[in-house]
């Protein structure tokens, strides 16, 4: 370094400086805009398999298959077990998660037919706290617009949707109380809850 | 009349405060679960075995048929008797404009929209009906919300909102204007319009109702979210990366 002709360090370290701004500054814009991209590309494929045509089995499917590329379901179905998915054993967690995963994409993939002809628009996106929430608008048929918001975050080490409010309406609180419920009725057993939820939804 | 049943509703009132010690760490204050558990009971054995049929005939009628805009219309007609009384609500938690633009809405519907049966204002003149009541009055008077009750026939609310309630059909302008039978027709309209609902709603309720573990409590949270929402009193977020 002390070698380096002056004009050469100045430069170098100029861009270090550079870079270092680069990398701090627009961390925050793009971490939104990618928040919000994340939810569009989501809704884009939901939309395109709801004008499909397929079976509804077929798009349950699809349905849950979109929900495992753009949601985190491992923090989704772990917060949504509780204080059990502690105790719980690798192989057991897994087959729960798959389980869930299921589960999720028949439970909400139902409701299909209230989609046909609707839209929803992403309206912007914010920093809260460690994560951050996409607004959305859903405006379905002969019903007064909805406030959705969808809570993205990266700390799976991708960027992931991790629950879903609508109007107030908490996906991730909703599906703790059933999923504490069955988990309940099967006397704590997570293998039993594993089988009803293969069924469920 | 009115004013003295007025000042038994703040007595209550100030009951209610002093006991607004709210919400436990759950988010959930229902120490009167075992009987509110009992109610829900005979609330999903109406619905099922009453409501639910009754509407699936209203409903088949609400995807766009005759029977559809009917309900709609006598839904136009029960929503615009309650004006009067949301636009007293709207003074009371001391907002001005609402109040004006309800009582515009109540003059135009009741008369361009032949009684109500037709929304003009909010088709017409960007008049839509911007909903309250003194369950809300109260929360902006700083009341807490008290402890869960699922009331039969009405369904969930709160100690707050069951007053509320009360207090509501006692300040309605309308009430003592209308003679017994308007006032029975009037309750009609808002009957059919809640049928009107369940039938739009119908595959959400089915599914709270009759397709989760525990119906009672996705009931309970489900409702106490959306009406701290639209009271802009909702918990803290939830971050499951942080537990």
């Amino acid at each position: 370094m002390i070698l380096m002709p002056n004009e050469t360090r100045r430069g170098f370290l100029g861009l270090m400086a550079g870079g270092l701004a680069l990398a701090a500054l627009p961390a925050r814009a793009l971490s939104t805009d990618q928040a919000r991209a994340l939810v569009q590309k989501s809704l884009d494929e939901v939309y395109a398999v709801i004008n499909s045509g397929q079976s509804p089995a077929q798009m349950y499917k699809a349905f849950e298959t979109i929900f495992a590329r753009y949601a985190d379901v491992d923090i989704i179905a772990r917060s949504a077990l509780g204080p059990a998915a502690r105790q719980a054993g690798a192989a057991e967690f897994a087959a729960y998660r798959q389980a869930f995963q299921g589960y999720i994409g028949r439970k909400y993939g139902k409701r299909f037919r209230e989609f046909i002809g609707s839209k929803i628009e992403v309206t912007g996106a914010r920093q809260v706290k460690s994560f951050y929430a996409v607004t959305s608008v859903a405006y379905l048929n002969g019903r007064s617009p909805m406030e959705v918001e969808w809570h993205v975050s990266d700390k799976s080490g991708q960027s992931r949707y991790f629950n879903i409010i609508i109007e107030g309406v908490n996906m991730l609180a909703s599906e703790r109380a059933e999923i504490g419920a069955m988990l309940a009725r099967r006397g704590g057993d997570l293998a039993g809850l594993t089988a009803d939820l293969q069924k469920a939804g | 009349m009115p004013a003295r049943n007025f000042l038994a509703a703040l007595g209550l009132t100030a009951t209610l405060s002093a006991c607004a010690a709210d919400r436990p760490g759950d988010g959930i204050n229902d120490p009167f679960e075992p009987m509110n558990r009992k109610v829900h009971a005979f609330n999903r054995g109406l619905d099922k075995n009453l409501v639910k049929p009754l509407s699936e005939g209203a409903g088949g009628a609400a995807e766009g048929g005759a029977g559809g805009k009917a309900v709609e219309a006598i839904g136009n007609f029960g929503s615009n008797l309650s004006l009067p009384g949301k636009a007293v609500n709207h003074l009371l938690q001391g907002r001005p404009l609402p109040a004006t633009r309800m009582t515009f809405r109540f003059l135009l519907n009741s008369s361009l929209g032949l009684a109500g049966f037709l929304d003009p204002a909010g088709k017409d003149f960007a008049l839509p009906e911007e909903d309250t009541d003194f369950g809300e009055t109260l929360a902006s008077w700083g009341v807490g919300e008290g402890p869960y009750l699922e009331l039969p026939l009405i369904g969930p609310s709160t100690l707050r909102d069951a007053t509320g309630r009360v207090v509501d059909l006692v300040i309605d302008p309308l009430n003592s204007r209308l003679n017994r039978d308007e006032r029975l027709i009037g309750f009609g309209a808002r009957v059919v319009s809640k049928a009107g609902d369940r039938a739009r709603f119908g595959d959400s309720v089915d599914s709270i109702l009759y397709e989760s573990a525990d119906s009672y409590s996705q009931t309970r949270l489900i409702w106490l979210q959306h009406r701290r929402y639209e009271l802009g009193e909702e918990g803290d977020y939830i971050d499951p990366y942080a537990e």
